[in-house]
């Protein structure tokens, strides 16, 4: 069933199981004590950043599917993506598996449009199981978008860190945290040519999809424990929670941004934590965990993706971004 | 309100993202980078002193002592240290000789991956490349105006 941007569930796909391996700086911080895996080492004992953000991905891909205590063979389709150029990460992760791959890109929205895909796949009965799966890594991501590592210069006060980790669930039919709607996001151009200011290309996309899913759905957004947005940072969430509040929504009281609360901010993560690992770690760790044990009862999770590349931004284009709403309850 | 067709609500937004912005701190920022330029400086004299000391001269004396600022830039590069005094110093770590080897080394490190030749040798001048562009025109137009006055 459809009722403006929003798909409705009727047979009320779950999250089985779900994963999360993050990096040495991520551990710091809130979600080092609920990832299955957290590194010590960023290179993962791989000779490049990009085998280490693949082996990553394949490592979350496999917790997860060995935590519900299955193989390969019980898993329909493997969604994945990453923010690397044709999607390598996604692509080399899938070439381990005896999976049907769908390799999606939505920058750092992956994960909630992998989900509300996987969960589409599985309610309309494709499919028994779909993992969705996504990661970044902080080295590669800095490689292809800004500068070397090495390079020594300043980062801009409005700029934000990749965040290095790989998150993965399982969607299938029988599980605690049911996934209820989602709705398909529009990309939204405001006109921020900013690449150092991604908080604030992204946020009228997010506001634009939390607002649509709270008029299709007919709810109010304190019928939610959390809104959890992807990676806007606080620079973001502030203006986030501005966009709603003029349209008439009151989001503040309820909205959490992963990459506000990924980092203890004390060195160069300024705004916090972006890339498509972020909302991939905080929710298939902290989040889905807590969720898990019933401390929330309802969230909205709202991924958010800036969809540009640095041809387009050389070019001098503005970003255009989008968000994907899933929601989840028990 | 997808963006782009409103105008209008274009140049709203971009004037609150604006109002919202962290401000950069411009004074504390040319203190540091004040100090640590100077500092390197500093050490470029000192070198310049030792070397005198053990009898160079003249152009071999200016010589030398940028090769051992360039060597030392390279190492802490390679070291992992530069990148962190950069953030700290910004164009005070830039500006110096030694962020020149900075901006070299960095990209050679980086793309070695990609193999020696397209990797490391075609990509270390990304950086530095507009920084030799430029500074060669600029050395050309200084020249002619030098040579007509």
């Amino acid at each position: 069933m459809k009722k403006g941007n929003t798909v409705f569930f009727k047979n009320k796909p779950c999250i089985e199981s779900f994963s999360a391996v993050c990096g040495s700086k991520e551990k710091e911080g809130i979600i080092g004590q609920y990832a299955d895996i957290a590194l010590d080492d960023d290179m993962y004992g791989e000779s490049t950043y990009e085998k280490a953000e693949c082996k990553m991905l394949t490592t979350a891909i496999l917790q997860c599917i060995e935590k519900r205590g299955m193989t390969e063979k019980d898993v329909d389709v493997l969604i994945s993506g990453d923010l690397l150029n044709q999607i390598i990460s996604a692509s080399f992760a899938a070439r381990d598996y005896d999976i049907p791959f769908l390799g999606v890109y939505s920058a750092c929205s992956t994960m909630s449009e992998s989900i509300m895909l996987g969960a589409m796949l599985v309610n309309a009965g494709y499919v028994k199981r779909a993992v969705a799966a996504t990661g970044s890594h902080f080295a590669s991501a800095e490689r292809q978008y800004r500068y070397p590592l090495e390079l020594g210069c300043t980062r801009p006060p409005q700029s934000q860190w990749t965040v290095t980790g790989a998150g993965s669930c399982m969607i299938g039919k029988s599980g605690k945290i049911k996934i209820v709607s989602a709705t398909m996001g529009k990309v939204c151009d405001f006109g921020v040519t900013d690449v150092n200011n991604m908080g604030a290309a992204m946020a009228p996309a997010a506001a634009d999809s939390i607002m649509q899913h709270l008029k299709d759905t007919g709810t109010q957004s304190d019928d939610y424990d959390m809104i959890l947005t992807g990676d806007l940072g606080a620079l973001g969430s502030r203006i986030v929670k501005d966009l709603c509040w003029e349209k008439g929504f009151d989001i503040s009281k309820v909205h959490v941004d992963c990459g506000e609360i990924i980092y203890k901010v004390v060195e160069n993560e300024f705004q916090g934590g972006s890339g498509a690992g972020c909302s991939a770690t905080v929710l298939n760790s902290y989040v889905l965990t807590k969720m898990q044990a019933g401390l929330y009862k309802r969230i909205l999770f709202a991924a958010t993706g800036a969809l540009l590349s640095t041809v387009s931004s050389g070019q001098g284009e503005s970003i255009p971004c989008i968000s994907h709403v899933v929601e989840m309850e028990l | 309100m997808t963006g782009k067709t409103t105008e209008n609500f274009n140049s709203n937004y971009l004037n609150y993202i604006k109002s919202q912005d962290p401000p950069t701190q411009h004074f504390k920022n040319c203190l540091s980078a004040f100090g640590v330029g100077g500092l390197i400086c500093c050490i470029g004299q000192f070198i310049r002193f030792m070397l005198e000391y053990i009898g160079l001269s003249g152009d071999e004396l200016a010589g030398t002592t940028s090769v051992v600022l360039i060597f030392l830039g390279c190492l802490l590069t390679g070291l992992g240290v530069y990148d962190r005094i950069g953030r700290y110093a910004g164009a005070g770590s830039i500006v110096p000789i030694t962020g020149f080897a900075n901006s070299v080394t960095s990209p050679a490190i980086e793309f070695k991956t990609e193999g020696w030749i397209y990797g490391m040798a075609a990509k270390m001048f990304t950086v530095a490349g507009a920084i030799v562009v430029f500074g060669v025109f600029s050395g050309v137009i200084v020249g002619l105006i030098y040579y007509f006055i």
